[in-house]
């Protein structure tokens, strides 16, 4: 008699836990008329849940010193190595070609250890003393917006996530995301492998759910800074930059994410310009 | 002797340039340029202090600064001549019907390097000659060694060497170092009993600046508000035209106020200012700009 | 020998106006020519100082808008094909340009706007011919800017400026987004338009070619037909907040790019290690700079406990000094309120911090007669709750709480939905590194303030809006990749 299978409960990941949603709405997408399991259908509240965890989080993650976000970042890539197999089922099981699967998985795990690398690298490429006429010190330097609301890519369940939350968080912000409809399962294991790896709960946040439901909360709650948004549903867009005028989030879209960049850390920071007086000193005396 | 009690105030110094540089963007025209002009004047300190000074040297500033130009009327006088203790006597006796000061230097000047019983008698002597204000020198070596005490228990003790004469207390600014170090000497300086602060010999370069005078003016003016008794101020060296001279009047009116525009609390130590204001007073007396072959040089 | 005090007050010193030429009206310059406005609908623009009129401006419809457009759009072609060196010099041209006529763009800011003249011809004239000079410099350097990327202009930009830096603003916008590549369409504020009309004057001169500038006035209107043309690919807003949310909200369905300086609340925080009266200087130059038409004026001071009744009368004190009066004169500190309209709602957040029981002290300078006038004010007894406190008044008006610690002073300075800038005076090292690290404003000056530069970029945090202006950061704002 063969085994009866022990089926998996596909949860939230907020605050560092796994909650159902309060909802206690699911659905089940479906594969070729198969159903894939049984995803939440997150509500505004679990939203609003994942916003509170998510600013608890961001100060304590954003004071951490690059090199740490480096090291946890990279913990990311070691920890999902090693559940390899499993994404790669996973993906299979949303429609995956083995193969596909295995490269997508593997180009996963290289692209988060390239991030780890950018981590404490942006910030040194990218800030400038800038040449004032004055007699001012001026530089101006890279600080993280806050929360950003991700919406992650439809297509491409796994890397349209990696891709997305990666830059997000190398850049010290915390995040709230919204994983694929249609391909949800390897946002509810990356929930897994983040929780595992040593980095701080409610830095990442996992909601699972439908967008038409979530998208107005991710454009107007107050206490979100920013929005990544990928696809080009120009009524989404619309929806997302409207929205999100009531507090002047910062709102990028992307129809898609195909790489890693340090310019895609820039676009969830801050320039911040600092100024200070030099004094006037030199060798041959003092030039008051 | 007496501890005083010395906090240390931060000065930025880009902070008073900028300040400064609204004080020389002032506009001084017409009625108000004259009025300055005779004020300052009336506030300038007529110095000669070379090795090579004579009693004639000095008779002759005397009359300079009695007799300033012959074709302006109503000219005020300048505040006092200020000389070497060795020519008081000469200078007391030109000036002794007028109301012009006789200022002398003390205390080892200008480099202050004698010991404490030496700069006394130095003083002692110039106030019995009849100098009406003593002009000191700190000891700046000691300043910059950080024994504060001894600079202002000097102070203290010359203090009550000059009796009723006023004692101007000179920082020598351009060896201090920084504007910190000016603020902190003006506060010993004040605490001390001084009744000018003063920035310089005039043997150093930087002598007074702008800068610096705005340093010691608000040290004049805390102190003022802390205790409401008012000290005098001083620029010395440096200060050559009319242009310059109004500047420093307008920082001392806008930090100080009215009170502070008169030679009972502003002075400047000067040697070639007179001439320059002189030919700006001819100039609009007249409507021409002006030789300095017009104007006597003594 | 006591003396009787003197009294010596300033003579008036007013910058001559004999030289500067002033038309009775001024159409709209598109594609390098004055044309009158389809409508021919004209409004006035009065000085400030003494209500009296300057000239007749066009009002721009959604017609005209569209010829500007339309010729920008086909300056474009040709402009963003143009070598980046042959670009940037014609823009060394316009800086050079304005330089040579610095006097007459200051004496016409200042009439015009009712700032003193000592500002417009120190800080808003040179700041412009800089801004030029500094970007012409980029326009064929923009790969070194940004490595691994290939820039490319953005097309048509609608550049929206507000009243307080009128010639200024529109510097900060044309200088960078022609630098890219772009062609632009300038409109400047309503009680202000005539130093962006002499720039005008001065691009046809400079030889530019036609419709890569076109500057078209008129009111909101004519701003928001701007803002929903089509044919704008850009669009770069200075102003309120409130607008800024409407410009952001009415773009939402297009692809326009988007950027906007808007407006703030600034904290500047002494503390008691501070340089105390370079401090009160710092105040003085955050808060009455511009009449405080500032969008990053200090307009929130906060002053540890221990010496806040010292820096308060310091501050009293220095307030007596400031000159109120004919902006026209070089010593005036303080000029005249931009507008009638802006007066009212000044004396209304006056009137209501009265209300609100707080303590209201102004300068005691005489105003004068005519003209728009306010004295250099400032309230204590406030809290972070007062509507003085958390509104934007683009007044000389400041508002003075205390603070015990750093922790307190951080989390004051950060209770407002803006983030535009901050000051912070100190004398310790480590502790203005701190603070500049907790404040969040996109500019944060340390025992310094309202400084502006070419080179630094300025930009808000939060609802001070987006993008940067300025420095290497402003060229993003008008390059795609």
């Amino acid at each position: 008699m063969s085994r009866i299978k022990v089926l998996k409960t596909y949860k939230l990941y907020i605050g560092g836990k796994f909650p159902r949603t309060e909802s206690g709405r699911y659905y089940s997408p479906e594969v070729e008329g198969v159903s894939i399991g049984n995803i939440c259908l997150s509500s505004r509240k679990d939203f609003r849940n994942a916003v509170v965890a998510a600013r608890k989080a961001q100060t304590a993650w954003q004071d951490r010193s690059a090199f740490n976000r480096s090291q946890i970042v990279y913990r990311i890539a070691e920890m999902m190595e090693d559940r390899k197999t499993q994404f790669i089922d996973e993906l299979i099981i949303q429609g995956s070609s083995k193969k596909a699967a295995k490269t997508e998985v593997e180009n996963c795990i290289d692209d988060i250890i390239r991030y780890a690398g950018w981590c404490d690298k942006y910030q040194q490429v990218f800030s400038s003393v800038n040449p004032v006429s004055s007699s001012h010190f001026n530089f101006s330097i890279y600080e993280p917006q806050g929360i950003i609301s991700i919406i992650a890519p439809e297509e491409n369940g796994l890397k349209g996530l990696i891709l997305s939350i990666l830059p997000v968080i190398c850049g010290g912000n915390s995040c709230v995301v919204l994983a694929s409809e249609s391909q949800p399962l390897s946002a509810v294991t990356l929930g897994e492998v983040l929780n595992s790896s040593d980095v701080p709960g409610g830095v990442v946040n996992i909601l699972t759910g439908k967008r038409k439901e979530l998208l107005t909360h991710f454009a107007t709650h107050k206490d979100v800074n920013g929005i990544l948004y990928c696809g080009n549903e120009k009524k989404e867009i619309e929806l997302l930059k409207s929205g999100a005028a009531s507090n002047m989030k910062r709102f990028q879209s992307y129809e898609t994410i195909e790489e890693v960049s340090p310019y895609l850390i820039l676009d969830f920071q801050e320039v911040k310009t600092g100024w200070h007086p030099i004094e006037k000193m030199s060798e041959s005396g003092p030039a008051y | 002797m007496s501890d005083f009690n010395l906090s240390v105030v931060p000065v930025d110094q880009l902070g008073v340039f900028e300040r400064v540089s609204r004080f020389q963007k002032r506009s001084i025209k017409g009625t108000s340029k004259i009025q300055g002009l005779k004020m300052a004047l009336n506030m300038i300190d007529l110095t000669t202090l070379e090795g090579a000074d004579t009693e004639n040297k000095v008779k002759q500033l005397c009359n300079k600064a009695q007799h300033l130009h012959q074709n302006l009327d109503s000219l005020p006088t300048v505040a006092a001549v200020c000389v070497y203790p060795s020519m008081v006597k000469i200078a007391k006796q030109q000036l002794k019907n007028t109301d012009i000061k006789i200022a002398s230097v003390a205390t080892a000047f200008p480099s202050g390097q004698s010991p404490i019983e030496i700069k006394l008698a130095d003083t002692q002597f110039a106030v019995e000659e009849g100098a009406d204000e003593i002009d000191m020198v700190i000891s700046r070596g000691k300043f910059l060694e950080g024994n504060y005490n001894y600079v202002y228990d000097e102070i203290a003790t010359i203090k009550e060497a000059c009796g009723s004469a006023r004692l101007k207390v000179i920082l020598e600014t351009g060896e201090l170092g920084s504007l910190d170090q000016v603020r902190k000497a003006s506060d010993i300086a004040i605490q001390a009993g001084a009744d000018f602060i003063k920035t310089s010999t005039g043997k150093i370069s930087p002598a007074a600046t702008m800068p610096v005078t705005l340093v010691m003016l608000l040290a004049i003016k805390d102190h003022y508000q802390k205790t409401g008794q008012m000290v005098g101020m001083k620029p010395a060296g440096g200060i050559s035209t009319a242009k310059g001279a109004l500047q420093y009047l307008i920082m001392v009116k806008e930090t100080l106020g009215d009170e502070w525009l008169n030679n009972q609390w502003f002075r400047f130590g000067a040697s070639r200012l007179a001439n320059d204001i002189l030919m700006q007073l001819e100039k609009r007396n007249t409507g021409h700009y002006q030789s300095p072959d017009y104007f006597s040089k003594d | 020998m006591a003396k009787k005090k003197i009294v010596w007050e300033l003579s008036e010193a007013i910058e001559s106006t004999d030289h500067i030429e002033i038309k009775d009206q001024y159409e709209l310059f598109i594609g390098g020519k004055f044309v009158p406005p389809t409508q021919k609908k004209y409004f006035d623009t009065v000085n400030p100082a003494n209500e009296e009129k300057l000239a007749r401006i066009a009002e721009a419809n959604e017609e005209d808008i569209t010829k500007a457009v339309k010729s920008a759009r086909k300056a474009f072609n040709s402009w963003s094909k143009l070598s980046g060196a042959e670009r940037g010099k014609y823009i060394f041209r316009i800086a050079r340009m304005i330089q040579e006529r610095a006097k007459e763009f200051a004496v016409i800011e200042t009439l015009d706007g009712g700032k003193p003249i000592r500002e417009s011809r120190d800080i808003d004239i040179p700041l412009a011919a800089n801004h030029f000079f500094y970007y012409a410099g980029w326009a064929d350097k923009l790969e070194y800017a940004f490595p691994n990327r290939k820039p490319h202009p953005i097309g048509v930009a609608g550049q929206i400026i507000p009243w307080n830096f009128p010639l200024l603003m529109a510097a900060w916008k044309i200088a960078p987004a022609l630098a890219c590549g772009n062609t632009v369409v300038l409109k400047p504020a309503e009680t202000t338009p005539l130093t962006a009309l002499k720039l005008a004057e001065l691009i046809q001169e400079s030889g530019l070619p036609e419709g890569v500038v076109n500057i078209v006035t008129g009111a909101g209107e004519s701003g928001a037909a701007l803002v929903n043309h089509k044919g704008v690919d850009k669009i770069a807003f200075t102003g309120s907040t409130e607008v800024g949310k409407l410009i952001q909200q009415s773009t939402a369905a297009s692809n326009k790019k988007l950027t906007l300086e808007l407006g703030g609340k600034a904290a500047n925080i002494i503390f008691e290690d501070a340089a105390i009266d370079q401090a009160v200087e710092g105040i003085v130059n955050g808060i009455y700079f511009n009449q405080g038409h500032v969008c990053c004026a200090g307009s929130r001071l906060f002053v540890q406990e221990s010496v806040f009744n010292q820096v308060l009368d310091k501050l009293k004190a220095r307030m007596e000094t400031l000159i109120v009066g004919n902006p026209l004169d070089k010593n005036t500190d303080v000029g005249a309120i931009n507008s009638k309209g802006q007066l009212k709602t000044i004396e209304s957040y006056i009137k209501s911090g009265v209300a609100e029981g707080a303590e209201l002290h102004q300068s005691s300078a005489q105003l004068p007669k005519k003209g728009f006038w306010c004295k250099p004010t400032l309230f204590t007894e406030v809290s972070q709750s007062s509507k003085l406190v958390q509104e934007e008044i683009f007044g000389p008006v400041l508002a003075i709480q205390s603070f015990r610690t750093v922790s307190e002073a951080i989390s004051k300075a950060n209770n407002t939905p803006y983030g535009l800038s901050a000051g912070i005076w100190t004398d310790k090292g480590s502790k203005i590194f701190n603070m500049i690290m907790n404040m969040n404003a996109g500019v944060v000056w340390a025992n310094t303030y309202n400084k502006f530069d070419p080179a630094s970029p300025f930009g808000g945090f939060k609802e001070s809006g987006y993008g940067r202006e300025g420095g290497l950061h402003g060229l993003s704002a008008y390059l795609n990749f």
